[in-house]
């Protein structure tokens, strides 16, 4: 039977939703380049596959983390190379605005703006992600409750404490539920408990995502990731699990835990090249991880 | 467009519970009732008449919440205006505009203040450079804490950088509209300039960064143009009505070359 007229039919669960991928990783780069300022290639010949699932980007200070991240966000553009995020290979020129729809980015030095309240900015930010007016409300609420600020969701930026702020920062990375989440130094600033609830977010985000989280903190990785790219000089010294991580270190390395002697043993031992092939090895046997 | 709605023995049957509609039916009913309006107010009309155990039911839920939900309290007035304005502006920007602003006025001063002793008009020298200040403000790493985050936003680029550059020449237009006026200008007379600068902040912007390139056009037009006026005491030809088929062109060419670098405004360079 048919009762007059009514708003345009949508269907319960939306063709996009069911679509197969058709992309294998959801992060693909070979050869990747990424130069900062003239001359210097901060990330220089980069082979990566990763997918769905949590990937701790591991690496010394100045070994081109952030540089790696903000090329994975789009905002800086391969000087060589290819990458290609969810299937789509990202040049010099372009907006990539369907790209950036589907990302996620919590850059190192977050910026915010005091004046606003979470909910404002978070409400902001949604609306730069282009995320459809009608589901702002919602989408905010929910990225707000997944922090764990739904109290102070109406309180003023400026009256947050800097672990608070960063957890602004992680809501606003993923209002728009995005399937590459970018996270560059997350849990600077956190205390050990909102360190443990964020890793139990990670856990939960990196069941349907693929998350990179870069940081230096070898327990973060240990905790949080189901995999360790480790990068050391703007290439990549291994990839894989931790376990495998903590297995390469040996008593005779320096650091307190498995993990962090297998990190020094790749990072300053003399077989780093060996295992290096191995990491390579490993990422092209697909699945092992 | 018409839409097929759930027929009333479903709706019926469904709301007292039975257990004999096919579990297709069911599926449809439900799909359908996420998003048919009219569909869901017969379900209620039909859940009333029908199913008194769920009405006792859904009355005794309500009694237990209502108590609670009095106690929270209500979500603080929503600012749309911020909200709103925040679309168009960087939220950090209102400052640049003020001075921006006053600037203006206080050149309209000392022109009025100044009118007959000599014929440079300070608002025709000041007209070009200030909305390049606004623009530069728009797209600035020093100036908008959020820039990484908005660099790295889908409505980043093109869109965005024209949709604050138009804000900016709105709040600064009128301002000079009225400047013009009362001293007597011509429209076209600061109001090309004023757009080709614009558009030039914009097209070098995609090169060099938009704050240097303001800085750049800014320096060139202090020492090319508002210096010798101010020591000749006379209005350079670039501002005579002869200069104006010039800032047309320059004007023009700063659109083309922004529209075709248009990728530029995406990445981080352009906020430098």
């Amino acid at each position: 039977m048919t009762i007059g007229k009514d708003h345009h039919p949508m269907p319960a669960v939306n063709a996009a939703d069911i679509a197969p991928t058709a992309y294998a990783w959801e992060i693909r780069a070979t050869g990747l380049k990424v130069g900062v300022g003239r001359k210097h290639l901060a990330v220089d010949g980069l082979d990566l596959s990763l997918g769905t699932g949590v990937h701790g980007l591991l690496g010394p200070n100045g070994a081109g983390k952030t540089t790696l991240i903000r090329a994975l966000a789009t905002v800086l553009r391969p000087a060589g190379g290819t990458l290609e995020l969810l299937g789509e290979p990202v040049g010099r020129m372009g907006e990539y605005r369907a790209l950036r729809r589907r990302i996620g980015y919590l850059p190192q030095e977050f910026g915010y703006y005091k004046r606003f309240t979470v909910r404002e900015f978070v409400e902001y930010m949604a609306w730069l992600k282009e995320v459809p007016k009608a589901d702002i409300p919602a989408a905010v609420q929910r990225a707000v409750e997944r922090v764990g600020l739904a109290d102070r969701a109406d309180d003023k930026m400026k009256a947050l404490s800097g672990g608070m702020v960063r957890r602004v920062g992680i809501a606003q990375a993923i209002v728009n539920d995005p399937s590459i989440l970018l996270l560059d130094e997350p849990t600077a600033g956190l205390d050990p408990a909102q360190r443990l609830r964020f890793r139990e977010l990670l856990q939960e985000l990196g069941t349907d995502t693929c998350v990179v989280v870069s940081t230096h903190l070898v327990e973060d990785v240990a905790a949080a990731c189901t995999n360790v790219v480790l990068f050391a000089e703007g290439r990549l010294v291994f990839q894989g699990p931790p376990d495998e991580l903590a297995s390469v270190g040996g008593p005779e390395h320096v650091g307190d835990s498995p993990l962090e002697r297998g990190y020094s043993a790749l990072l300053l031992g003399p077989e780093r090249g060996r295992r290096t092939e191995h990491g390579r090895r490993t990422e092209h046997g697909r699945g092992t991880w | 467009m018409s839409v097929e709605h759930v027929s009333m023995r479903i709706i019926d049957g469904y709301a007292r519970g039975d257990t004999d509609i096919a579990a297709d039916e069911v599926w449809a009913l439900e799909a359908h009732m996420e998003m048919c309006g009219v569909c869901r107010d017969r379900l209620s009309a039909a859940v009333t008449a029908g199913a008194p155990a769920v009405t006792a039911l859904v009355d005794t839920v309500w009694s237990g919440l209502e108590p609670q939900l009095a106690a929270v309290a209500p979500v603080p007035r929503r600012r749309h205006w911020s909200a709103w304005l925040s679309g168009w502006l960087t939220p950090t920007m209102v400052p640049w505009l003020a001075m921006v602003m006053s600037v203006t006025l206080l050149a309209l001063l000392l022109d009025l203040v100044g009118n007959g002793s000599d014929e440079v008009s300070l608002v025709l020298l000041l007209a070009p450079v200030l909305p390049v200040l606004g623009v530069a403000a728009s797209w600035s790493r020093g100036l908008d804490p959020a820039y990484e985050l908005t660099a790295a936003a889908p409505r980043a680029g093109l869109y965005l950088v024209l949709r604050r550059t138009a804000s900016v020449l709105a709040v600064v237009l009128p301002a000079l509209l009225v400047g013009g006026w009362a001293t007597g200008v011509m429209v076209a007379q600061w109001l090309l300039p004023c757009l080709a600068f614009a558009s030039t902040t914009l097209a070098l912007g995609g090169v060099i960064g938009v704050t240097r390139a303001a800085v750049v056009l800014v320096a060139g037009w202090a020492a090319l143009v508002v210096a010798p006026t101010l020591v000749t005491n006379r209005t350079t030809f670039v501002l005579h009505t002869g200069g104006l088929p010039m800032w047309g062109l320059i004007f023009a060419l700063g659109i083309g070359v922004v529209i075709t670098r248009r990728g530029t405004y995406s990445v981080l360079g352009a906020h430098r």
